[in-house]
């Protein structure tokens, strides 16, 4: 009944390609940025800041990257915990031997995993489909095995685990649970406009043709060679961007284990829940992500079972793998298509013909 | 010279156990199009059922014929591999018919965490060990060719004599029978096969218990090598390499890509690990197929890409 996009004429080109083309989305968005920005902070507890709300929002950061590469582009990798380690340790090693402001360590760990996204994108040029997706594990296995054997980049710490000291926002301090989250907010609002205007812009629709054919669209005259490597560098420096947020502000010590293999699936998983191809799924799947396995714990203990530590695992393990064939068979387009299904119904709610 | 073909022979020991692994997904991915992530979760569960059953046999029988235990252990863990089989092709992929690579691909991964979880509950989750009886003790042959001979792992051998009399009578087994001659017609084309009457369902079920009577034999000769743990589970991502090396759809290419792999291994270990601080192992079997593939991207005996728009 609120949802209609009646009487909201487009008289120029301008507001026919802006980004959100219903008066209604737009309030929408203003409303869930002033909630985001001033509401969570002043309701959101501790609790919910640091073990919620962060993780999620540098995951969805993260997802969004991945999903430039695997949903607009349509080169699977599994891979991409690599390229958050790299983001990390670029940062940090920057941090340390440069004594860089903060902002500027993170997005020079993004440059740097864009560099070694281009690298191990090369392959992508020849290499295709599940052979492509293989491959791009060399680039997990490779990183894992660099940062814990190559003591260059964790400065010869002796224990391979290195950690940041206290954060500065040029001169303001990013400390407490409030202060980190906006500081993570930023980057995701900023970094998730520009991309979602990217995937809307010629850009993005060069990558779409890929992933849907890539001889067709080198038929028409697209440069597998540039889209392919743009859309490798682009989900890499986003990648390495969030991944040097997780290591800085969610973890503050880490090691090489932090970006390992099951975070690289972690991520896939949540592209996939969410929605391939949408950076509004990307956030969908990281709240998904997020709160299945805090649920998963409090639910036992809230029935009343007091399980053994190790089956509490076990069963978390098993239950986590079959939500995912369970959302899979349910609605393998993701999260974002309910959301879209949902728009679509409001729209003519309350008359359906 | 030597200590050379003690490595190489090493390496293609070590290559025949990863062939093992990549036959399981080999299968696999020819009949249903699945990319089956799950194949290391179906070592270890495999594993550990036949561990543990083999174990409680024991004990039930009063200790009398280890060998009997065993026996009746194997027929029980394949009885539970063809379970597995079954529950996957009902619940998941009868569900997932005509979705995209990724989309199956990420639902093996579920079934692997499932399995992973399941298994652990069900069987235990500490080091447990399998006897069924391999040698241990290594030889040395060709003493009188090179000084100090080339010492060879008799239970390497076994397990490699294992792996090949596997392979065989899987060869036999797809080219001479009934079944066999269902599951290529299955794989040439699903919807040609379907029209000639053979039930795809069924199909399916038969290459996942096949493949899960693979991940039996996987598991038994890892599991004696290495103990049962965990860690069996990460078999799987020492034989991707492998498998696209050889051709996702190639059952011969899945043997001599587990040699190659198997012997570049060890020889980079031996002669480049020392330089770069060793441990390259793993991430050396990746590139090795990596600079295979640019050269040729369907793998060595894949079937050729060809594109139509």
């Amino acid at each position: 009944m609120f949802y209609r996009e009646n009487g909201q004429f487009k008289s120029t080109y301008r507001s026919d390609q802006q980004i959100f083309p219903i008066r209604q989305d737009r309030w929408f968005m203003g409303a869930l940025l002033v909630a985001a920005f001033v509401g969570v902070p002043a309701l959101a507890s501790e609790y919910w800041l640091q073990a919620i709300l962060i993780p999620f929002l540098i995951l969805a950061l993260a997802a969004i990257g991945l999903n430039v590469l695997v949903g607009y582009c349509g080169q699977i990798s599994i891979g991409s915990g690599a390229f958050m380690a790299v983001g990390a340790y670029a940062a940090w090693n920057f941090g340390v031997r440069l004594d860089l402001p903060l902002v500027v360590q993170i997005l020079l760990g993004g440059v740097f995993a864009t560099l070694a996204g281009v690298v191990f994108g090369v392959p992508s040029l020849r290499i295709r489909g599940l052979y492509l997706a293989v491959t791009t594990l060399a680039a997990q296995f490779f990183m894992d095995w660099a940062f814990l054997r190559i003591p260059y980049f964790t400065n010869y710490s002796t224990s391979g685990n290195v950690s940041v000291p206290a954060l500065d926002f040029f001169g303001l301090p990013v400390v407490t649970p409030v202060q980190k989250y906006l500081f993570v907010l930023c980057f995701v609002a900023v970094i998730g406009v520009l991309t979602k205007n990217l995937v809307r812009g010629a850009i993005g629709r060069q990558w779409m043709a890929i992933r849907d054919m890539d001889v067709a669209a080198a038929v028409i005259g697209i440069r597998p060679v540039y889209a392919k490597l743009t859309a490798f560098a682009v989900s890499s420096f986003i990648i390495g961007v969030a991944g040097a947020l997780w290591a800085y502000v969610h973890l503050g010590s880490w090691e090489p284990l932090a970006f390992d293999l099951n975070r690289s699936l972690q991520l896939l998983f949540i592209i996939i829940i969410g929605g391939l191809g949408s950076v509004i799924g990307s956030f969908f799947g990281a709240a998904f992500m997020v709160l299945v396995p805090v649920l998963l714990t409090n639910v036992p203990h809230a029935l009343g079972l007091s399980l053994p530590v190790d089956v509490a695992a076990h069963i978390e393990h098993m239950v986590f793998g079959f939500l995912i064939v369970f959302f899979l068979i349910v609605e393998p387009h993701g999260l974002a298509r309910l959301w879209s299904i949902a728009k679509e119904k409001l729209r003519i709610w309350p008359f359906p013909h | 010279m030597g200590f050379f073909l003690e490595t190489v022979i090493g390496g293609l020991m070590s290559g025949m156990l990863y062939a093992l692994v990549a036959l399981g997904f080999v299968l696999i991915f020819k009949a249903s199009g699945v990319f089956n992530f799950a194949q290391g979760a179906m070592v270890l569960i495999a594993a550990l059922a036949m561990a543990r059953l083999s174990g409680w046999i024991d004990g039930w029988l009063g200790g009398q014929s280890l060998w009997l235990a065993n026996l009746l252990a194997f027929a029980l863990s394949a009885a539970f591999m063809w379970l597995i089989a079954v529950l996957v092709e009902r619940w998941v992929l009868r569900h997932l018919v005509n979705q995209e690579a990724t989309t199956l691909l990420m639902a093996t991964i579920g079934i692997s965490y499932f399995l992973d979880g399941i298994g652990q509950i069900l069987f235990g989750s500490s080091v447990y060990s399998i006897d069924v009886g391999m040698p241990k003790d290594p030889v040395i042959i060709l003493d009188s060719m090179f000084e100090g001979g080339v010492l060879v792992s008799l239970e390497d051998l076994t397990a490699a004599v294992v792996a090949a009399v596997l392979v065989a009578a899987l060869a036999f087994f797809f080219q001479y029978t009934t079944v066999g001659r269902a599951l290529r017609a299955v794989a040439d084309d699903h919807q040609a096969a379907q029209s000639v009457g053979i039930p795809l369902n069924r199909i399916w079920v038969v290459v996942w218990t096949v493949a899960g009577l693979v991940a039996l034999v996987t598991g038994i000769v890892w599991g004696s090598k290495f103990g049962v743990q965990f860690t069996l589970s990460t078999a799987a991502l020492r034989a991707l390499p492998v498998v696209i090396l050889g051709g996702l759809t190639s059952v011969p290419g899945a043997i001599v890509g587990g040699l190659i792999i198997g012997v570049g291994e060890k020889l980079s270990e031996v002669y480049l690990g020392p330089f770069v601080g060793g441990g390259i192992e793993i991430w050396f079997a990746y590139v090795l197929a990596l600079v295979f593939l640019l050269f040729r991207p369907q793998g060595l005996f894949g079937e050729k890409i060809i594109d139509r728009v």
